[in-house]
């Protein structure tokens, strides 16, 4: 549609040199009413976490653990990651299980990413992608590769390295 | 990097640590013939394959080394000089050899230097030995290959044939050594490759490229031979990737699972017909299970694998003469325990070589064999592995640890004296202690033993030693068989489950409000456990999730568990079962918490956290729940301290200083205004409840203030009361005391360290009098001057009661033990009343009491008042089958005169 406003756009992603191709494949997930994209090549599993186990003494991100097929999985809550407050259902008494997670693999370890739901698989063009507005919120924009224009809502993808790149220090210090 | 290097790489690696070994083994025996074909026949091998790889540097030196031996073999005498020159040629080799992992090349430089060294060797030796061994050379078959080269896919089985024959294989070792006249014979091959050598690397070098793409290409054709000679020897083994294993065991830990899920489903269902082929599934998951464990094991040995040869180069760099003695070494733990214990074990080796025999002069003059024996052995023990690393040198100096460890601020002097061998010996852990009078480059920078405990205990293992002067020194590691698996104990702690590693776990205690229960100093738990003050945490509360951790702790569990030399409680809500637990890792996220060493699954599925008790223990000796919770430690078996728990009031007299006195004597704590001080005759007075009460200074320092107000510790006996005026009231505190008694101070008992400050205990005896001169002469009741014997084990205690009862009116005669006691008794027919604690070290109170109650009829009439620290049930009971008249608490001072004023109102009435 808007083919001027996306040819100017479009130059701009390519600057930021992130993706190349003409499409790629993104799971959707949501976390409130904000729609977040994930590279599919990065998304190992969908389930309904279940039986997490709380860390004590652990970073505010990270959930617990849970048992996934016989590994033993991180569960990293999105939410947490960007500082939004617990939902609902996960704030009644903490045990409540959260709605889906994502398994995410990073050097060998696997992590689950805890988010409110998950949405279909969108192919996306080059067409349609923005750089991350520069007025985000720093939580954001760290964790944000690029921004899409779908119909009616914004698809923000994260880069999942640097979601699951914090350290433990930083965690605290955060 | 291809398959084929890769398996060289792996192969050629264990077979030069064999090779080491061997030669240390050949060095010493010379004429074992088996040795040396083993080690000539490895050698061989690592040659054959690198010709076939295209590694000229490795080739040759092989060559060199292998040509030597093979003089050896002919009969040159193994000198130490030749087996070193061959040692440092294995060494270049597996510089190589790691260079080529790393880059997947050989790396370029020139081994000359030891090839003609060996070049001479051999050859200096043949000339003396067997002059006409060189000439007959074998055919010139090396530079077939060159002439070849032009295919590269191709290698035909002449050229592979030809290479391996180029040198002598072990089926011509085995032919030389049986009849040792023959061996001229074969001598001229191995003779052979001296000049062969210089040439080679030459050549070799326009040749390797060449082969080794042919080495690619010609797989089939060239792994033959090789794989020959390797099935010969590896019997029947392959090699997996530890990856491959590492997923194996995954599948089955969740085969297991599934396994049990499934049980408990058919639990459920009574008339299931499929109970049989599931006690089937389960027994061959089992087995499944065992099996998979097995094949992470290893024997010990490939840890030990190095160790004759650092023996062997320490007793040529130390001047000693030093047998490395091995036993057990097919002792198979999990590799994982292995890699890690692997530094320590040499570290611990090379120590015993370096501080623990003595030279070879010493020992000769103590009248010891010249060789020094270190002893290395290894045998399983329940669940556990002991290795023990045993010299027969000198032993530790313990004297000097003493005095290091005094030097280095570890301990106080006085506890360096108390302390028993075994725990001075322990010093010898602490990081950057060393008593090595010279720095040697072996040891002596006191780097190491700390490492050594450290690694022993992140595995869950325990070290100790046993040291005999002049006898030598024993190191005894236990560790666990295996890390995957391990026993732990599964309790709960606010609303989840933990797993606690059993190997820590000394035992159970339950606690609640009654007799075990959970007492605090200053907010730091602790429980009396058999008469030891035991540091208590709690599990939540560590987790940092107690909410309100005084309720938590009215009932529940404690497990005792030791660390090292700590020994600490952890309390915990509940106690379910112990389980194997499979180990996981934990995240690289959740690495940095030290409290915990993993997680598991449980047999239903759910995650649970492995509490790791060293960082627990870490955590209870900084005392993370408040001050005071520091680890007692588990051997000052000098009880005399153990149960002096006493509250007292600390207050500021006299420049500044610390004074206390026990609680139990003190009234009433009092702020006075200074103008209400009145002065007769020199004394200050104060109207104190409508009667005059005397103020003492506690220090002659100490004046009196004129204005403001003035702190005032009031202490009073029936009608009386004194106020000892202070400078200042400072805390309460309760705490084990330690009292050491002053020398000259009437007005002191004596110091102790109280929240880390150096404390006055004041006497009071010395300060009544000053107030009323005819106090101590107990004028109340002078009627009754009934004889006390006193018996306590604590000074600290019979200082401060005597007092006390005399000023009470009694005559106090003291014993410090149930023996000295009995023995007064005995000889005193004045005593007509026993005040005895009841817990004291040896026999305690209890034991002195029935002892009366067997003696003489004046002794077992006499009426006793028992002392005791807690009055539980059972003590009462005990109290009444020995006829013990009353039971008091130790600090109870009024109740203990009640009870000594009511026994003489029933000795009076009867008598009357």
């Amino acid at each position: 549609m808007q083919a001027a406003n996306a040819n100017a756009t479009g130059a701009q992603a390519s600057t930021n040199g992130v993706e190349t191709g003409a499409t790629n494949d993104f799971v959707t997930v949501f976390v409130g009413e904000t729609l977040f994209g994930l590279a599919i090549e990065r998304v190992h599993d969908v389930f309904v976490p279940s039986g997490v186990t709380p860390v004590p003494l652990a970073p505010a991100e990270i959930v617990g653990l849970l048992n996934l097929r016989g590994r033993v999985v991180t569960a990293m809550s999105l939410r947490r990651r960007l500082d939004l407050p617990d939902a609902e259902a996960e704030g009644e008494g903490g045990k409540a299980s959260p709605k889906m997670a994502i398994g995410l693999e990073q050097a060998g370890e696997t992590f689950a990413l805890v988010v409110d739901g998950v949405g279909e698989v969108l192919k996306l063009g080059a067409d349609s992608r923005e750089a991350v507005p520069i007025n985000l919120d720093p939580r954001f924009r760290n964790l944000a590769t690029c921004v899409h224009r779908l119909d009616g809502r914004l698809l923000v993808i994260l880069d999942v390295d640097a979601l699951l790149g914090f350290t433990a220090a930083g965690a605290k210090a955060a | 990097m291809d398959d084929l290097l890769r398996e060289f790489l792996t192969e050629s690696g264990e077979h030069l640590d064999t090779v080491d070994a061997e030669l240390v083994r050949f060095e010493q025996d010379p004429n074992n013939e088996t040795i040396l074909r083993n080690i000539f026949r490895l050698v061989h091998t690592i040659k054959g394959t690198c010709g076939f790889l295209g590694l000229p540097r490795l080739e040759a030196l092989a060559h060199a080394a292998e040509t030597l031996m093979g003089r050896f073999r002919d009969g040159l005498p193994a000198t130490s000089a030749s087996v070193t020159l061959i040692l440092l040629t294995l060494d270049r080799l597996k510089e190589i050899l790691a260079d080529l992992e790393a880059t997947g090349t050989e790396p370029a430089g020139s081994d000359d230097d030891l090839i003609s060294a060996l070049e001479r060797m051999a050859e200096g030796s043949a000339e003396a030995l067997e002059p006409a061994a060189p000439p007959p050379r074998p055919e010139p078959v090396l530079p077939d290959p060159v002439v070849r080269e032009l295919k590269p896919g191709e290698v035909s089985l002449d050229d592979l044939e030809a290479a391996f024959l180029a040198a002598p294989g072990p089926e011509e070792a085995d032919f030389a050594a049986p009849p040792p006249v023959a061996a001229a014979a074969p001598a001229p091959k191995p003779a052979a490759p001296a000049p062969q050598a210089s040439a080679a690397p030459v050549e070799a070098v326009e040749a390797e490229p060449v082969r080794a793409e042919k080495a690619e290409g010609g797989t089939e054709g060239e792994t033959t031979p090789g794989e020959t000679t390797a099935a010969a020897k590896g019997n029947q083994t392959i090699r997996v990737s530890v990856e491959t294993l590492e997923h194996l065991m995954t599948m089955v830990s969740e085969l297991v699972l599934t396994r049990n899920q499934l049980l408990e489903i058919a639990r459920r269902h009574e008339d299931s017909s499929y109970k049989v082929p599931l006690q089937r599934l389960s027994h061959v998951t089992a087995e499944l299970q065992d099996g998979v464990m097995k094949t992470r094991m290893q024997p010990i040995g490939n840890a030990w694998q190095k160790l004759p040869r650092v023996v062997r180069d320490l007793s040529a760099e130390l001047g000693k003469q030093i047998d490395l003695v091995m036993v057990g070494a097919e002792t198979e733990l999990d590799r994982q325990v292995l890699e890690v214990i692997k530094d320590p074990l040499t570290h611990m080796v090379r120590n015993s070589a370096d501080h623990g025999l003595e030279s070879t002069a010493e020992r000769v003059a103590a009248g010891k064999p010249a060789r020094g024996t270190i002893r290395l052995a290894a045998y399983h023990e329940g669940g556990t592995i002991t290795i023990e690393i045993a010299d027969d040198g000198k032993g530790l100096n313990l004297a000097a640890i003493r005095q290091k460890a005094v030097q280095r601020g570890i301990a106080a002097q006085a506890d360096v004296d108390r302390m028993t061998d075994a725990q001075v010996a322990k010093f010898i852990f602490d990081a950057g202690f060393s008593t090595a009078a010279a720095v040697t480059s072996v040891s002596g920078r006191g780097v190491g033993m700390d490492v050594v405990k450290t690694n022993i205990e992140t595995i869950g293992g325990l070290i100790d030693i046993a040291t005999t002067a002049g006898r030598g020194t024993t190191f005894t590691i236990k560790i666990p068989l295996t890390l995957a698996i391990v026993a732990a104990l599964i309790v709960r702690a606010g609303e989840h489950r933990f797993a606690l590693p059993q190997v820590a776990v000394l035992e159970l205690v339950r606690v609640d409000a009654g007799a075990q229960r959970v007492e605090r100093i200053n907010g730091a738990p602790v429980l009396r456990l058999r008469e030891r003050l035991l540091p208590i945490v709690s599990l939540t509360g560590l987790l940092g999730q107690s909410q309100a951790g005084s309720e938590t702790e009215q009932a529940g569990f404690v497990v005792v568990a030791q660390v090292g030399r700590e020994r600490f409680g952890i309390l915990v809500d509940e106690v379910f079962h112990t389980e194997e637990i499979v180990v996981k890792p934990m995240s690289v996220k959740l690495r940095h918490i030290p409290m915990f060493a993993g997680n598991t699954i449980l047999g239903d599925g759910a995650v649970v956290l492995i509490v790791d008790p060293n960082g627990v223990a870490r955590q209870v000796a900084q005392g993370v729940q408040g001050s005071g919770g520091h680890a007692e430690t588990d051997d000052d078996a000098a009880g005399e301290v153990v149960d002096n728990k006493t509250t007292l009031l600390v207050f500021k007299g006299g420049q500044g200083s610390f004074k206390a006195v026990p609680l139990s004597l003190v009234t009433r704590l009092e702020e006075i205004e200074c103008a209400k001080v009145e002065w007769l005759g020199g004394r200050a007075l104060i109207q104190y409840r409508g009667r005059l009460m005397p103020l003492v200074p506690a220090d002659t320092a100490i004046t009196i203030k004129s204005e403001g107000t003035q702190a005032l510790v009031v202490f009073s006996d029936g009608e009386r009361a004194m106020g000892l005026v202070v400078d200042e009231i400072v805390d309460i505190v309760e705490e084990r005391l330690d009292i050491e008694i002053a020398a000259d101070r009437s007005d002191l008992i004596g110091s102790a360290v109280l929240r880390g400050r150096a404390t006055d205990i004041i006497n009071i005896a010395h300060f009544l009098p000053l107030a009323y001169d005819d106090w101590a002469r107990g004028l109340k009741r002078p009627e009754q001057l009934s004889t006390i014997l006193l018996v306590d084990d604590s000074a600290f205690f019979r200082d401060m009661l005597t007092p006390v009862l005399k000023a009470a009116g009694y005559q106090v005669i003291t014993a410090a033990s149930a023996e000295a006691a009995l023995n007064t008794l005995q000889s005193d027919p004045k005593i007509e009343v026993v005040v005895t604690d009841l817990e004291m070290p040896g026999r305690s109170g209890f034991d002195l009491v029935a002892a009366m109650r067997r003696a003489e009829p004046r002794l077992a009439a006499l009426p006793v008042i028992g002392l005791t620290g807690a009055i539980g049930a059972d003590a009462v009971e005990r109290a009444r089958t020995l006829a013990i008249a009353d039971l008091v608490a130790k600090f109870d001072r009024a109740g203990l005169i009640a009870a000594l004023a009511e026994l003489g109102a029933e000795t009076v009435s009867k008598a009357a």
